[in-house]
């Protein structure tokens, strides 16, 4: 198998992001919340303050280290939330079909119709700001397109001769589900998966940039950006690191999707000779 | 039959690309067919055949490539010839049909205005006049009322009616040759009658060479008068029709028709085990030295390990590649 | 009626009786267009312990339904199947597991049918521990003499699908339907989509494992070589019925029905030169049958009796030879006539 670009890239800039995140008590220079020392505001970079400082003196660097925590833990732990929805749901959809299909599919369709962003909004607003809110949110509002795959693959799979063998075996239902289907079609429901946590680290940014995310003042890269907005021309380096962090982090899960799906792709393995 | 022949295909090489090296996929592939002469190319699966139709009608695609060797359609070589110049040739000279015609159909289009296309596309033809063709076409294919059913989709129609507009669109321009890559695997037996006497009865009235292409032995003795068969990539023997299966010189075509539970067989000879040939048939990229059929030959001995064999003239007539051959 | 079915279903391993499968098709926007498709209209057939039944049709007969339902695959809209003693049609839904046990299909296509993304081995033994087969000595010993059987190495257990060519895959999937032993085998085109030479192969291990293991088969094809040489009886479908039922020898050497007479004159034989016999027309669509007989219109011998209601029913001769046509017993004159022109072998 030749390694592909997008692949190696994307993989090198995800697991340097979740490395970052485990590592930060090691990495940070100073802690993200406590080291606050008003006669080191607003520093820009330097040998000393890399990333700068912001208005309260703190180490921009150790806050966007530390703030990997968060945006990643909201993209992993709430994409699993909707993945798991999301197969469960289209996988019993496609196939069983009849009225459990009809109502997967009008839910599905309802949840496409809706803005995922607006709906995580109405939900935050019930649960209040917060972390375990903001995972709560993100995970139930965004498996649609996991559950349309998962559908779309049970169909597909239903018919397959291994899977009327299995049911002529005596299989139960969840047997076939799990052991004949699933595995058949983890390949694409991992890409969207891939995906889905990109989204899910803008999301958190966005929420967090709209108040609603993690409360202050722990760090996360979205409650940065939008403590920095004030500051965007006096002091850009406030807003400019943890968007970066936040672009690469989401380049590198789109480029290990994109690299994913070509692998994963039952077309470009070979089958018949 | 006299005079050059329609098309001569010389020591024909398609290679395969498979990323890190290249590997023949077929190789000293050599036949002729003269006009209106019906000739089979027997085989199965990754034997070689599909292939070599495909370069005749200039529509290999990476990773497949035409490796070495000469094709001479009409006395002129067409195997380095431009893709515009190919494209002339496809449709108008040579035609070809394939197994599925629902994928081969356009689903979209009326078929009338599919067959209609080729008298605009290679013979010049304004629509009007096109459309009038395509009804007669239509007709000379026995397709009931044709003047209602050129307005239909691919859908619409049967997979045998498909396939009957798949050989008007064939025949429309009048080709020298007619390819057909296993025309009637996908139809039902009696349907298959039907298609296969159609178009013999066709290409008979108008001269039109065949070359069929089939997994099926019995199909490929019936509508062709000569016939090769392949295996793994060579051509192992070329005869006539009525001796191929009757008489077969080489192990791998006599242990084909030993193998085939024959219709009337059992009722004249009784039930006994049919005779198999051992072992597996070869991936491409795993051919055997020397005859590619000794792995699986009870009359394999280490010449045909090592050595492959040249294709040798037989008294009877035809050719056959085999160290021991009978 | 209770009595003597009884006592018949000693030799009987399956019975079917008036099978009927009805499916609505199209629907449009509040089932405007909803038409009715009679893919199984009304069956009888019977299997005997150790017998080999072909069942013979081109697309659209039916007879894939035919085994999907005796397979519980398609709840028959109307009569019963009897297997085993059991029957099957009238019990409650979900009780597949007893099922599995008495009849086991082999498929026709060796790369769809088998679970890429599952080893031999798991292919194997999963069916036996949902069978509640606990004992991990007893799996291992179940498997290896059944991949030994099917002429499999043990030691191969371990590999996925991928790694076997089409004619050892095939092998797979008839120890996959044999491993908890069942009593029918419904084998559906089991060579169609194999190599020509592999072909005899499967023919051939099939026919001694129906002996070695005292099975009962279905053959389904349309390859009349094939079943003309595993079948000892043969039923004919055209159309959703059964137009001609008979032992082997029947069916093929004094063919009744005027279809199964079209169906092998258009078998091309490669040692001889005969045209290919043709029955003019396509396949009459399953949704608009045809009037009276379903073959009429595409029948050299149809009169007018055979275009109008009712249809012939299925009629049994002394001898067990059953034929679905007003005319059988003229006809019959001509198919001597026509097996003398065809020649010997």
């Amino acid at each position: 198998m030749k390694l592909r670009a997008n692949l190696v890239i994307g993989g090198a800039l995800f697991a340097l992001a979740i490395a970052v995140g485990l590592l930060a008590p090691w990495l940070a220079h100073t802690d993200p919340v406590l080291d606050a020392n008003l006669m080191n505001a607003e520093e820009p970079p330097s040998w000393t303050w890399w990333f700068g400082t912001d208005d309260q003196g703190r180490d921009i660097y150790s806050r966007v280290v530390y703030g990997a925590r968060v945006s990643l833990t909201v993209g992993i732990v709430s994409q699993l939330i909707n993945s798991v929805i999301g197969v469960a749901l289209g996988l019993s959809a496609g196939y069983w079909g009849g009225w459990w299909d009809d109502v997967v599919n009008a839910l599905t369709n309802l949840m496409l119709a809706i803005p995922s962003l607006i709906f995580a909004l109405a939900i935050m607003a019930v649960l209040g700001p917060g972390l375990t809110s903001l995972l709560i949110a993100l995970g139930l509002t965004n498996w649609s397109f996991t559950c349309r795959i998962a559908r779309a693959s049970a169909l597909s799979l239903r018919n397959q001769g291994y899977v009327q063998a299995a049911t002529v075996l005596g299989y139960g239902d969840f047997r076939i589900m799990i052991t004949q289907l699933l595995p058949n079609m983890l390949g694409p429901i991992v890409v969207i998966g891939t995906l889905g946590m990109g989204s899910a680290v803008l999301s958190e940014a966005a929420l967090s940039f709209l108040g609603l995310g993690v409360r202050p003042p722990f760090p996360s890269w979205g409650s940065m950006l939008s403590d920095a907005r004030d500051q965007i021309t006096t002091a850009p380096w406030l807003s400019v690191f943890p968007g970066l962090a936040i672009f690469l982090t989401v380049l590198g899960l789109n480029l290990l999707g994109d690299g994913l799906r070509d692998i994963l792709d039952p077309q470009s393995r070979s089958r018949r000779t | 039959m006299t005079g050059a022949p329609l098309i001569e295909v010389e020591d024909l090489r398609i290679d395969l690309d498979d990323g890190s090296r290249r590997v023949a996929a077929a190789e000293g592939v050599s036949f002729r067919i003269s006009r209106g002469e019906t000739f089979g190319l027997v085989g199965e699966s990754g034997c070689g055949k599909s292939i070599t139709a495909l370069a005749l009608i200039g529509l290999l695609r990476p990773p497949l490539s035409i490796g070495a060797g000469v094709i001479r359609f009409d006395g002129k070589e067409i195997q380095h010839l431009s893709a515009a110049r190919q494209r002339d040739l496809r449709g108008d000279r040579i035609a070809m049909i394939f197994q599925e015609p629902m994928t081969a159909l356009n689903p979209v289009s009326p078929v009338g205005r599919q067959i209609a296309e080729m008298f605009v596309l290679h013979k010049g033809k304004s629509w009007r006049e096109a459309n009038r063709l395509a009804v007669e076409a239509l007709a000379s294919v026995r397709v009931p009322a044709p003047e209602r059913r050129v307005n239909d989709y691919p859908h619409q129609l049967s997979g045998g009616m498909r396939q009957r507009v798949m050989i008007a669109i064939a025949l429309a321009c009048g080709p020298d040759l007619l390819i057909a890559d296993e025309p009637t695997t996908a139809l039902d037996v009696t349907v298959q009658a039907e298609i296969i006497e159609l178009m013999r009865n066709l290409c008979a009235e108008r001269g039109t060479a065949i070359l069929m292409i089939s997994h099926d032995l019995g199909l490929v003795a019936n509508v062709c008068r000569r016939v090769a068969v392949m295996y793994a990539g060579r051509i192992v023997e070329e005869r006539g029709s009525a001796d191929i299966f009757r008489k077969p010189s080489h192990p791998y075509t006599q242990g084909l028709v030993d193998s085939l539970p024959r219709l009337g067989s059992r009722a004249a000879l009784g039930r006994s085990r049919l005779k198999e040939i051992a072992g597996v048939v070869p991936a491409i990229t795993s051919f055997p030295d020397g005859c590619r059929f000794n792995p699986r030959c009870v009359h394999a001995t280490d010449i045909c390990r090592t050595i492959v064999p040249e294709t040798d003239l037989l008294e009877a007539g035809g050719l056959v590649r085999c160290h021991h051959h009978a | 009626m209770h009595e003597p079915q009884a006592r018949r279903e000693d030799d009987l391993i399956l019975s079917v009786e008036d099978l009927a499968v009805h499916f609505q098709v199209g629907g449009g926007w509040l089932g405007r267009n909803r038409r009715l498709l009679r893919a199984v209209d009304g069956v009888d057939l019977t299997l005997k312990r150790g017998e080999c039944l072909g069942l013979v049709g081109e697309s659209g007969s039916g007879k894939s339904t035919v085994a999907l339902s005796i397979l519980g695959l398609l709840t028959p809209t109307r009569g019963r199947i009897v297997l085993d003693g059991q029957v099957v049609t009238s019990r409650p839904f979900g009780d597949r597991k007893s099922l599995a046990r008495i009849v086991q299909i082999v498929f026709q296509d060796p790369y769809a049918s088998l679970n890429p993304r599952q080893t031999v081995r798991r292919t194997l033994e999963d069916p036996l521990r949902v069978h509640g087969v606990t004992a991990r000595s007893e799996i291992e010993d179940r498997v290896a003499t059944m991949l030994r059987h099917v002429g499999l190495r043990p030691e191969q257990a371990g590999r996925y699908p991928h790694e076997f060519s089409g004619g050892q895959r095939q092998r797979i999937g008839i120890a996959r339907a044999l491993i908890l032993n069942p009593k029918i085998v419904i084998c559906d085109e089991p060579v169609s989509a194999l190599d020509v030479s592999i072909r005899a192969q499967i023919i051939n291990l099939l026919l001694e494992l129906k002996d070695t293991l005292g099975l009962s088969y279905i053959m389904i094809s349309h390859d009349l070589g094939v079943v003309e040489h595993m079948s000892d009886r043969v039923a004919v479908m055209y159309l959703g019925r059964i137009v001609e039922n008979g032992d082997w020898r029947a069916i093929f050497e004094r063919p009744a029905h005027p279809y199964t007479q079209a169906l092998i004159a258009a078998i091309p034989d490669p040692l001889r030169h005969a045209p290919l016999a043709t029955t003019g027309g396509d396949l009459p669509n399953p949704l608009n049958p045809p009037n009276g007989c379903a073959f009429s219109p595409r029948c050299r011998y149809a009169e007018a009796v055979c275009r109008h209601e009712p249809g012939p029913v299925l009629e049994t001769r002394p001898d067990g030879h059953a034929v679905r046509c007003w005319r059988a017993e003229e006809i019959a004159g001509h198919a001597e006539l026509a097996a003398t022109e065809a020649g010997p072998l």
